[in-house]
């Protein structure tokens, strides 16, 4: 009865495998990477990040350092939202494309001066984006490829802020999707009230070696005693990120999907100056879109799962991208491309779940009203 | 690791105890350690006899569906109602309140072709 999935192919351990193994973490294979995919149970880790707060490593994640005068030049290029907003401390949420539209990968983009922006990239990606960027700099920007330098760790849950002031040396006072240069455990490092899960949070970025990895680990873990701190695995992430109704590249979004169906409209500056796929997009856009990623909720005991098709009178109409049983409202929820008519909200529709029809309907994200 | 002795267990790290010609199913606790957190039992209670190796039923997991499958042939007669609410029991107590199902077994003899408490010992490499 159990699919075998226990192979260890992956070469790559963050600096806190050893933190992982010695918590006894059940491991997988992940963007080859060795991550903890759940220390005790995803549900009570999913859990401990809605209650009070949760740690997770995810070092796995890709920075690369875009430098020079034409810094920004070339972010426009290549990401879809308009990065000239930006000013020092702030960071966007965006996307890169191909020329017809598809997406490279979702990112996140830091403006750490006029002339300097991290862009944070999906662990699977970091080899695919790296090469899509330098084959696409035409502005001669200076690419640094920093993955493999840098630690991340995600702090989330609504004590979040009270651990990390408990560690920080600075006053942190940050807006959403702000950053600051701050020390915690005597390590320089960027720390950035951003997240995956759709609670107050906050991500650590810094460079060291597992010694630095432990200081910065257990001062987290020491300060969040009172709260119940606990380290929270890939699996948790993904719910709690579904909950929230996040997209998740290779999931929801991949180089046959554009933004625009995909919801991400809101990123896409249609108006900005060429962009890497712009053209197909405002062509899309004319045209009107031909599906829609919608979010789904069931009443039924079932469990909605990638690739499950869709369907309305046993019609295929769609098919589910994300899926899982939400640990906070005990349903089955669901993310899925649907044809555009259908995406409308309180549709009934079903999932065809091996073979049975389960009744669903389309409702608004997200699913848990923060 | 969880492995009693007065158990017989199969290839799909399922559990039987037999009592009389009544075989009581679950999976072990291997099992539900690996499978993580169950979420749903899924099962036909009026499906009847089954074959030794058939699928009777599925149990989802966050991160997996696999199917159960009867380590013997025989006429289900009971589903584990407790689990419709609980089916964490599965994880917390897999040899007790986490059982799973009940059959009235019609070949006793292929109870020899299951494994002894020994064997998936070994099996699962412990």
């Amino acid at each position: 009865m159990l699919n075998e999935e226990k192979s260890r192919s992956a070469e790559k351990k963050t600096k806190f495998y050893n933190i992982h193994e010695r918590l006894g973490a059940k491991i997988v294979d992940f963007a080859g990477f060795q991550m903890p995919v759940q220390y005790s149970s995803i549900i009570a880790e999913h859990k401990r990040v809605r209650n009070t707060v949760g740690v997770f490593d995810v070092s796995h994640m890709g920075e690369v350092f875009v430098r020079g005068s034409k810094a920004l030049d070339f972010v426009n290029h290549i990401t879809v939202n308009d990065a000239s907003k930006l000013f020092d401390g702030r960071v966007q949420y965006s996307a890169m494309c191909y020329p017809d539209g598809g997406i490279v990968d979702d990112l996140l983009v830091y403006r750490i001066s006029d002339d300097e922006f991290m862009l944070v990239i999906n662990a699977s990606n970091i080899e695919k984006d790296f090469n899509w960027m330098k084959e696409n700099n035409k502005f001669d920007a200076e690419l640094i490829n920093e993955s493999d330098d840098y630690l991340l760790l995600a702090v989330q849950g609504p004590d979040s802020l009270k651990v990390i002031q408990k560690v920080c040396n600075k006053n942190v006072d940050l807006e959403y999707y702000h950053f600051m240069f701050a020390k915690i455990a005597g390590i320089d490092m960027i720390i950035s009230r951003t997240g995956y899960t759709g609670e107050l949070g906050y991500e650590l970025y810094f460079k060291g070696d597992e010694a630095d990895a432990e200081k910065v680990w257990n001062a987290l873990f020491d300060a969040g005693k009172e709260f119940e701190i606990e380290a929270v695995g890939l699996g948790a992430r993904d719910s709690l990120r579904l909950e929230m109704g996040f997209c998740l590249y290779g999931n929801d979004i991949d180089k046959t999907t554009n933004p625009l169906e995909a919801g991400l409209g809101w990123i896409t500056k249609l108006k900005k100056e060429d962009f890497i796929g712009k053209e197909t997009l405002v062509k899309v856009k004319e045209e009107g879109l031909s599906r829609k990623l919608v979010a789904m909720i069931s009443e039924e005991r079932s469990f909605p799962r990638h690739g499950y098709d869709i369907t309305i009178d046993g019609k295929k109409i769609g098919h589910i991208t994300s899926g899982t049983v939400s640990p906070i409202l005990e349903k089955p929820i669901a993310l899925g491309y649907v044809e555009k008519e259908y995406a409308v909200e309180d549709t009934r529709v079903n999932f065809n779940i091996r073979n049975k029809e389960v009744p669903a309907r389309i409702i608004k994200l997200p699913f848990i009203k923060k | 690791m969880n492995i009693p002795e007065d158990l017989k267990y199969t290839n799909d790290h399922e559990w039987i105890k037999v009592e009389g010609s009544t075989g009581i199913i679950g999976i072990t606790d291997f099992a539900q350690g690996e499978l993580g957190d169950i979420v749903f039992i899924d099962i036909d209670p009026d499906q009847g006899e089954v074959g030794s190796g058939d699928t009777f039923g599925t149990i989802e997991a966050v991160k997996t569906v696999s199917d159960l499958f009867a380590p013997v042939s025989g006429k289900l007669v009971e589903v584990n109602e407790k689990l419709q609410d609980e089916p964490q029991l599965v994880n917390s107590d897999p040899y007790g309140d986490g059982w799973i199902a009940k059959f009235e077994l019609t070949n006793l003899d292929e109870l020899k072709n299951l494994m002894d408490a020994g064997a998936y010992k070994d099996q699962i490499g412990q």
